[in-house]
C-alpha cells in the first residue's frame, strides 16, 4: 500500500477527539480490577482473614501496607509518564529504588543487630514460604491489567516500564498477603514481604520486552 | 527559527486532530510522512543497512500515531514525542531483523555445504591467463613473490634475478595486471 493511501484510509473514518486524561483513566481502571482480583484469589486461597487478632498482628499489617501502598502509589505515577513515548520519571525511579532496596537493607541489619545465632532460625519459618508463594500469586492478576493497559499506551522502555508494572502489582500482592497476620518480628516481615516483590519486578523486566511490544 | 515554526505548526495540526479534526489529521499525516522517510533512509544508511523497509517503517509510525494519539501530552512539546515513536520503531525494527536472519542461518546449517560454488576456481585459472600474458620476467616474479609468498631474496635466489630486478619486475607487472583487468582495458 502507498503512504498516501494509508493516509487517506487512517483519515477517512473520521478522527475521535480525544478528552480528559484517558492514561490516567486507564491506569485506575486496570489497578482496581487488579486490586480486587487480587483480593478474590486471597479470599480463595487463603480463606477469610481472621476478625480478632492482637494490637501487634494490627502493628504488621499497617506497617506492610503503608509500604506496600507507598511502592503502588510511586510506582503508579511512574507508569503514568512511562505510557507516553520518550518520557521516563527518573527521580520517582529513585523513589522507587529506595524504597525497593533500603527497606529490605533496614530490615537485615536490625536482624543482625537482633543477634546473629537467632537470625537463622528465625530467617526461615512459615511465614516466609507463604509470603514467597502467595505475594508473587496474587500478583498476577494485577500485573496482566496493567500489561493490558499498558500495551494500549506506548511505552518505550519495556523492560523498566515491566519492572516497575511488577513492582505495582507484588506492592498489590503484599498487601493482600498481609490481612492474613504477619507474625513475628517487624525487619523479619519487611524482609519477607519485600523479597517477593523484588522477585516480581525480576519477573516483570524479563516480561516487558516481550509482552509490552507495540 | 524554522525548526521552531515548524514544531508550532505540527503541534497545531495535532491539537487541531485531538480534538476531532479529521482534515487536520490528515494533513498532519501527510507532513510527517516525507521527514519520517529522511529519518529512516538516513539513520539506516548510517548503520550500513539497506533503506529498502524504509516505506514500511513509516507507515507504522503513522499508524502509531494514530492509534496511540491519546498519549501526547497537550502540554508537551510535539516533535519529540513523533521521534520518540520513530526511534522506537527504528529499535524494534532492528531487533527483529536481526532475529531473522539469525533463524535462517540456523535453517540452513544443513544445507550450508550442499552447493558447489566454482567462482573462486575461475578467478584462479583467470589470473594465470593473465599472468601468461604479461613477459616471462614479470610473470615469474609475481608469481613468487605474490602468489607463493616468497621474500624478495629468496625470490631472487629462486629465478636468477637480482633483488632490485625482481622488485621492479614485480611493481611493473602489478601495473600491466590492473591495465589488463580495467573494464575498458586493451592489455597494451
Amino acid at each position: 500500500m502507498k503512504t498516501d493511501e494509508l493516509i487517506e484510509l487512517l483519515g477517512a473514518s473520521g478522527v475521535e477527539p480525544v478528552r480528559g486524561r484517558p492514561l490516567r483513566a486507564a491506569l485506575v481502571i486496570a489497578l482496581a480490577i487488579g486490586t480486587a482480583a487480587a483480593f478474590c484469589v486471597m479470599l480463595t486461597t487463603l480463606g477469610t482473614p481472621p476478625a480478632a487478632r492482637s494490637a501487634e498482628h494490627w502493628d504488621a499489617t499497617v506497617l506492610v501496607a503503608v509500604f506496600a501502598i507507598a511502592l503502588v502509589f510511586a510506582g503508579s505515577s511512574f507508569l503514568l509518564t512511562a505510557m507516553r513515548p520518550g518520557t521516563i520519571a527518573r527521580r520517582t525511579l529513585v523513589v522507587i529504588g529506595l524504597l525497593m532496596f533500603l527497606i529490605p537493607c533496614a530490615a537485615i541489619t536490625a536482624l543482625l543487630e537482633q543477634g546473629s545465632t537467632a537470625a537463622g532460625v528465625t530467617l526461615w519459618g512459615p511465614q516466609s514460604l507463604i509470603c514467597l508463594t502467595c505475594i508473587p500469586l496474587f500478583a498476577i492478576a494485577p500485573f496482566a491489567a496493567l500489561v493490558w493497559v499498558l500495551r494500549s499506551a506506548a511505552p518505550t522502555s519495556p523492560r523498566l516500564t515491566g519492572a516497575v508494572a511488577g513492582v505495582v502489582s507484588g506492592a498489590l500482592g503484599a498487601v493482600a498477603c498481609a490481612l492474613h497476620a504477619p507474625d513475628g518480628s517487624l525487619p523479619l516481615i519487611l524482609f519477607w514481604y519485600g523479597a517477593p516483590i523484588i522477585l516480581c519486578a525480576l519477573a516483570g523486566a524479563a516480561l516487558g520486552p516481550r509482552l509490552l511490544r507495540w | 527559527m524554522e525548526a521552531q515554526a515548524q514544531e508550532s505548526e505540527l503541534k497545531a495540526l495535532m491539537l487541531a486532530g485531538l480534538d476531532g479534526d479529521a482534515a487536520a489529521h490528515v494533513r498532519l499525516l501527510g507532513r510527517l510522512s516525507p521527514r519520517l522517510r529522511a529519518y529512516f533512509k538516513c539513520r539506516l544508511l548510517n548503520i550500513r543497512r539497506a533503506p529498502a523497509d524504509t516505506e514500511d517503517l513509516v507507515q507504522e509510525v503513522l499508524i502509531s500515531i494514530h492509534t496511540r494519539r491519546q498519549t501526547y501530552d497537550r502540554e508537551q512539546l510535539f516533535t519529540p514525542w513523533v521521534h520518540a515513536i520513530a526511534r522506537y520503531k527504528l529499535v524494534d525494527y532492528l531487533r527483529r531483523t536481526k532475529a531473522s536472519t539469525a533463524s535462517i542461518a540456523l535453517d540452513d546449517t544443513e544445507d550450508a555445504l550442499s552447493e558447489e560454488d566454482l567462482t573462486g576456481m575461475d578467478s584462479g585459472l583467470d589470473l594465470e591467463k593473465l599472468l601468461a600474458r604479461l613477459p616471462i620476467k614479470m610473470g615469474t616474479a609475481i608469481r613468487l613473490v605474490k602468489l607463493e609468498g616468497l621474500s624478495v631474496r629468496e625470490a631472487a635466489a629462486r629465478s636468477g634475478m637480482s633483488s632490485s630486478a625482481v622488485k621492479v619486475s614485480v611493481h611493473r607487472g602489478l601495473k600491466a595486471l590492473s591495465r589488463f583487468v580495467r573494464p575498458n582495458g586493451d592489455g597494451t
